[in-house]
């Protein structure tokens, strides 16, 4: 555990197609504020982590590249990877070396610049990411297509139905509406979604999240400098992960997302609380709804609604701002956007700023009790992650 | 036209246009269809084929063209690896024997591919499901069925050896069994 981790800055760019700039300058949009809004200049920083995947963007040494663009050249720095829950992988990096008394200012940057390439090329890249030569080789899943096995077996067992999907889809594009950074900040309603195409049968182009540009800046600090620097530090209460399969074959079924499951009690062992009914310790949650059906299998996994019963929750309306737990006030991935390495760090800058109440009123949650939880899946569960924020900083053995 | 025509004709009019660019300004640019920015068009063009090694597990290649399709079991543990592999994690230097999948097995869940990686877009849209075995081994292959309604959780299919064409190898397939038959 180690000495306890704080966030003291926050940056974030606009979300969506952005042609308009160079992954290093998209970076800077998100450093510039997250410095700024710390108080700190690029020489205090000790450390800096960068989340990216790339592959459908030109920079291979992103990391550096975006360094030196940013005037930090010279700084320790590495760049991580863990599919779509690579910027909370970077988050864990930098809070490691915090917690470990290796440094006290800690960058943590996550970009993507994914739209340097065309949708096939990066339809196929993402579809690569499972296991290339025995699941992809031959037949060509894509992402949405992995989720989509998910999607059927789950709507056969339980008798939800392409419309609970679609309320996902519904209620995260409304949150989306009134956060200015989303890719898509509108509203949509149940019909436009259940009259878009299919892209991978049951799922439909508007249960997919979109091929997104973006980036997201944190400064992590330790205790000690989080006093100095600011009055109201968000603390990093408790991280857990874990992984499964890279077949997707190898997995028992298609019910339950096992490494959301696994991340979730280990990160609920940390806080001492119960799986079931986890919802009664946060004021609101983040979880990956990189298609629809994502959402409903977190809901279960994170002991939020009972197995078999997670898409009663967003047809009953829980998961909106007065429900159980209101879920993705920033729009999720499925509408604010899932710019891959970005998305885990972009997570973060909504929880602090939630924490601290200052979104926008209309989805802004109402702080009760000063803690919320951040869900981040890498490919089709083949990486979790559980991040859980918190006003009050944690007690550390 | 099929997706891979239109992807090929996206990037022939991109090319045109960045060659126009090259003769009046110069250089390559081409530019954002909604916003106008101003984009580079690489002038780099890079073709990825993996060479993977598959000498420990020729075997399982071989068997294609017999018609079968192995996995391995550990003979210590038992445990059948699908896809194949020849260490047994959980007896470390034990080893493992060349066994025959079991032929039919029940589908457990399935999707179709209608917008499609661009190495597989000159297909027609394909089915892709798993179905569990009575070995309790689950194998991911092309369903053949297109339509989606006509397939059911539980629903009996053979695990049959194809040549996928147009590039003419062979790999397996899951084949929905007629009721009754």
């Amino acid at each position: 555990m180690g000495r306890p981790v704080a966030v003291v800055g926050t940056g974030i760019a606009k979300y969506g197609v952005r042609n308009d700039a160079s992954i290093a300058e998209l970076a800077w949009e998100a450093i510039h504020g997250a410095l700024a809004e710390a108080g700190v200049e690029q020489k205090d920083i000790d450390i800096v982590v960068v989340g990216n995947v790339g592959g459908w963007s030109s920079e291979p040494l992103s990391s550096v590249v975006l360094l030196e663009y940013a005037g930090m050249s010279g700084k320790p720095v590495y760049r991580v990877e863990a599919a779509c829950a690579t910027g909370s992988a970077a988050i864990k990096a930098a809070h490691d070396a915090i917690a470990s008394g290796e440094a006290d200012l800690a960058l943590v940057v996550g970009v993507e610049r994914m739209n340097e390439s065309p949708t096939p090329i990066v339809v196929e890249f993402i579809g690569r990411a499972g296991n290339y030569f025995w699941e992809f080789e031959n037949f060509g899943l894509t992402f949405p297509g992995y989720y989509a096995l998910y999607a059927t077996a789950y709507m056969d067992k339980y008798r939800a139905t392409e419309e609970d999907l679609c309320r996902v889809a519904v209620k995260n594009h409304y949150y989306a509406s009134f956060n200015p950074k989303a890719h898509f900040p509108r509203k949509i309603s149940l019909e436009q979604c259940m009259q878009s195409r299919y892209i991978a049968w049951p799922l439909k182009l508007f249960d997919s999240s979109p091929i997104t540009d973006g980036a997201a800046a944190v400064v992590l600090a330790s205790e000690e400098l989080a006093k100095k620097l600011t009055d109201s530090p968000v603390w990093i209460e408790a991280i857990g992960m874990a992984s499964d399969t890279s077949n997707l074959s190898k997995r028992p079924d298609f019910l339950v997302h096992r490494a959301s499951l696994w991340a979730a009690e280990r990160a609920f062992k940390k806080l001492g609380i119960e799986r079931e009914e986890s919802y009664k310790h946060f004021d609101f949650a983040n979880v990956h709804d990189a298609f629809t059906i994502a959402e409903i299998l977190a809901y279960e996994a994170l002991g939020f609604a009972k197995w078999g019963e997670g898409y009663k929750l967003v047809r009953e309306e829980q998961t909106y701002i007065g429900g159980l737990i209101p879920v993705n006030l920033d729009g999720g991935l499925k509408a604010k956007g899932h710019p891959i390495g970005a998305t885990g760090v972009g997570m973060a800058v909504e929880h602090v700023r939630q924490l601290q109440q200052r979104v926008e009123k209309e989805r802004q949650a109402p702080i009760v009790k000063g803690r919320s939880l951040a869900h981040n899946v890498g490919g089709t569960g083949h990486y979790a992650f559980i991040t859980v924020y918190s006003l009050e900083k944690p007690r550390r053995p | 036209m099929s997706q891979r025509e239109q992807i090929e004709e996206f990037f022939k009019q991109m090319i045109g246009f960045a060659e126009t660019m090259k003769q009046s300004v110069g250089v390559p640019l081409v530019f954002d269809q909604k916003s106008g920015a101003a984009l580079w068009l690489d002038q780099r063009e890079l073709t990825l084929r993996f060479t993977i090694s598959v000498e420990r597990i020729r075997k399982f290649f071989e068997a294609l063209s017999e018609g079968k399709v192995l996995a391995t079991r550990c003979k210590e543990t038992g445990t059948i690896y699908f896809p194949p592999q020849v260490d047994c994690p959980d007896a470390p230097g034990s080893e493992v024997e060349w066994i025959e999948m079991p032929r039919e097995g029940e589908l457990l869940t399935w999707t179709v591919i209608y917008t499609k990686p661009y190495s597989f877009s000159h297909y027609n849209d394909y089915t892709v499901g798993i179905a569990r075995f009575p070995n309790g081994v689950n194998v991911l292959a092309w369903v053949r069925e297109s339509d989606p309604g006509k397939l059911r959780v539980g629903m009996k299919v053979r695990l049959e050896v194809v040549k996928r064409e147009p590039e003419g190898y062979l790999t397996y397939e899951l084949v929905p069994v007629e009721e009754g038959q």
